[in-house]
């Protein structure tokens, strides 16, 4: 019956919005930045645990969408053990791949987050998968303030 | 459901007729805004075809037809609300704007520090922000009826914000989020026997019932033109003529003008005071046909009929397991708002929407509202009169299988 949606709701999607990874708080964590989508009412809280630059740990606490809370998810798995200026290129090319700017944008590139190039097709639901990457860089970049989509 | 022929109502909208990611089009999105009957747009383009020129401007043919056509919409909606005469109705952009020209004419002639102001909890933010605005500028105090769970005013609670401080009362006719009519006659009674003029915002009213603003006896009543099957970019300001006579203007410019010089100005009169610069002729004229069109088929009809909608939404609704309605109140209009078991209204908005079906998912305009149902949102299905039967059950199976599917 959902057919045309098969490329937005993948498995993968349905499994982390299900059983979200890193749904917890780390007490006394090093950054902890508040992500908000107004549109849609996503909230969402990151924290994360510093080992210099590199991101030792990364969890979060919130509600959202099946889209917003896989790509949360997924991305509390996937910074782990990367430094800040390699978080900063994933958010770039995370960027660029559900923006869909680039049309040559090589999906092989960015491993298990392929899975949410289909918000793409899905001008309105882009923002549900970018919430948790705008947050991460506002934690990265250690600003204090509740950071918003729009 | 005799006398009433949605099959030719449904004619009478050519976007109906659209296919949706290849399905036919379900449109559930009534309360944001109605779709128009080829009646308004061919009022449009005939306007701009024949009989266009500005308004209250020249002697030539062409004006004086323009304003005639402008000039009657504005008898029409006097008689669709029963206002007393037409220097009572003002065009303004729609609902919100209608709302702002109150507070910031009629409130800061008339509030002072101190005063009070009441709303409930169940206002759309443009019922909330126009008064959280004047207060700021005036130093009053805006004072919030609360709701119950079913979504309906507490009376008794409001009734107790009824004081000596208390100088407007704006309250919605019908709730965008929840569908709620509220008690509005009971309000403005109990208004009236303190001397406090009441405001109501009618924009999700206007559609679904009979308004009568002399029966009401409220002081104000606005409404946007796009919800009421016209065009978007035109709404109504619905004022008493003693009110309205007293209040200072809103904008200054051209049409509200009697005499300029650049000593003094001396103010045009009603309906013109409120009408700077050249109006949105189009959306008025168009405004007119939606009006033509509803009379002919007639409101009192329409309302009993989008009744029969909702009580069958409502019936099929509650069958399936999940899903909780947000807004039961015993008197309510055609909106059925409803959350689902850990599927968030945006994906259940995503999916419906691949279906063809077309509803609202968020927090439309009424974060309160969903800040006291602690939803972050809602998914809202609205009904028109050109809605059927069949087109709830299509909602109703797209819901169970998104359940499905989301296991």
């Amino acid at each position: 019956m959902f057919d045309d949606l098969r490329d937005l709701y993948q498995e993968v999607i349905f499994d982390h919005n299900r059983n979200p990874r890193n749904f917890r708080i780390i007490e006394n964590a090093d950054r902890k930045v508040e992500g908000f989508n107004p549109l849609c009412g996503d909230r969402l809280t990151l924290y994360l645990q510093m080992d210099g630059d590199v991101i030792a740990d990364a969890s979060f606490q919130g509600s959202g969408c099946a889209i917003s809370t896989a790509s949360v998810s997924l991305m509390t798995e996937i910074v782990k053990g990367k430094t800040e200026e390699e978080a900063e290129e994933l958010f770039k090319k995370f960027h660029e791949m559900t923006t869909g700017k680039d049309e040559n944008f090589n999906l092989e590139t960015i491993g298990k987050l392929a899975v949410l190039a289909g918000v793409r097709e899905y001008p309105a639901r882009v923002k549900c998968a970018t919430l948790a990457w705008h947050t991460l860089d506002a934690a990265i970049k250690n600003e204090q303030q509740a950071i918003s989509t729009e | 459901m005799t006398q009433y022929d949605v099959r030719k109502i449904r004619q009478d909208f050519p976007i109906l007729d659209e296919k949706i990611r290849g399905k036919d089009l379900v449109y559930l999105d009534n309360a944001a805004t109605c779709q128009k009957p080829q009646a308004v747009i061919d009022s449009i383009v005939n306007l701009y075809s024949h009989d266009y020129a500005n308004v209250h401007r020249g002697v030539h043919t062409l004006s004086v037809r323009s304003t005639d056509k402008f000039e009657g919409a504005r008898t029409k909606v006097k008689d669709f609300i029963n206002a007393a005469s037409e220097k009572e109705i003002i065009f303004v952009k729609g609902a919100t704007e209608a709302i702002n020209l109150v507070a910031q004419t009629y409130g800061k002639a008339n509030i002072k520090p101190g005063d009070e102001i009441i709303i409930t909890a169940m206002e759309h933010h443009s019922n909330i922000v126009p008064w959280q605005i004047l207060c700021e500028q005036t130093g009053a105090v805006l004072r919030v009826a609360p709701i119950n769970l079913q979504g309906e005013l507490i009376y008794d609670e409001f009734e107790k914000l009824l004081g000596d401080k208390t100088r407007l009362i704006s309250v919605v006719h019908m709730s965008n989020a929840l569908g709620t009519i509220n008690p509005v006659k009971k309000i403005i009674a109990a208004a009236r026997a303190k001397g406090i003029p009441v405001l109501l915002d009618g924009a999700q009213a206007v559609p679904h019932m009979t308004v009568d603003v002399r029966d009401l006896d409220c002081d104000f009543y606005a409404f946007s033109g796009h919800k009421l099957y016209g065009p978007t970019g035109v709404g109504v300001l619905y004022g008493k003529q003693a009110l309205l006579e007293a209040m200072p203007p809103y904008q200054g410019g051209g049409d509200m003008i009697r005499k300029v010089t650049f000593e003094e100005t001396e103010y045009n009169v009603l309906p013109y005071k409120f009408e700077a610069g050249t109006p949105e002729i189009a959306g008025v004229v168009g405004l007119g046909a939606a009006i033509d069109y509803l009379n002919a088929i007639g409101m009192d009809k329409i309302a009993a009929y989008e009744a029969e909608l909702l009580a069958y939404a409502t019936e099929k609704a509650r069958q399936i397991k999940g899903l909780r309605i947000i807004g039961e109140a015993e008197h309510k209009g055609a909106i059925l708002s409803f959350v689902l078991d850990k599927i968030h209204p945006h994906d259940i908005g995503t999916m419906l929407d691949s279906l063809g079906i077309a509803i609202r998912a968020g927090h439309h305009c009424a974060m309160p509202v969903m800040d006291f149902y602690k939803v972050p949102a809602t998914a809202r299905a609205s009904f028109a009169m050109y809605n059927t039967i069949q087109e709830i059950d299509v909602l109703m199976n797209g819901i169970e299988s998104l359940i499905e599917v989301f296991g």
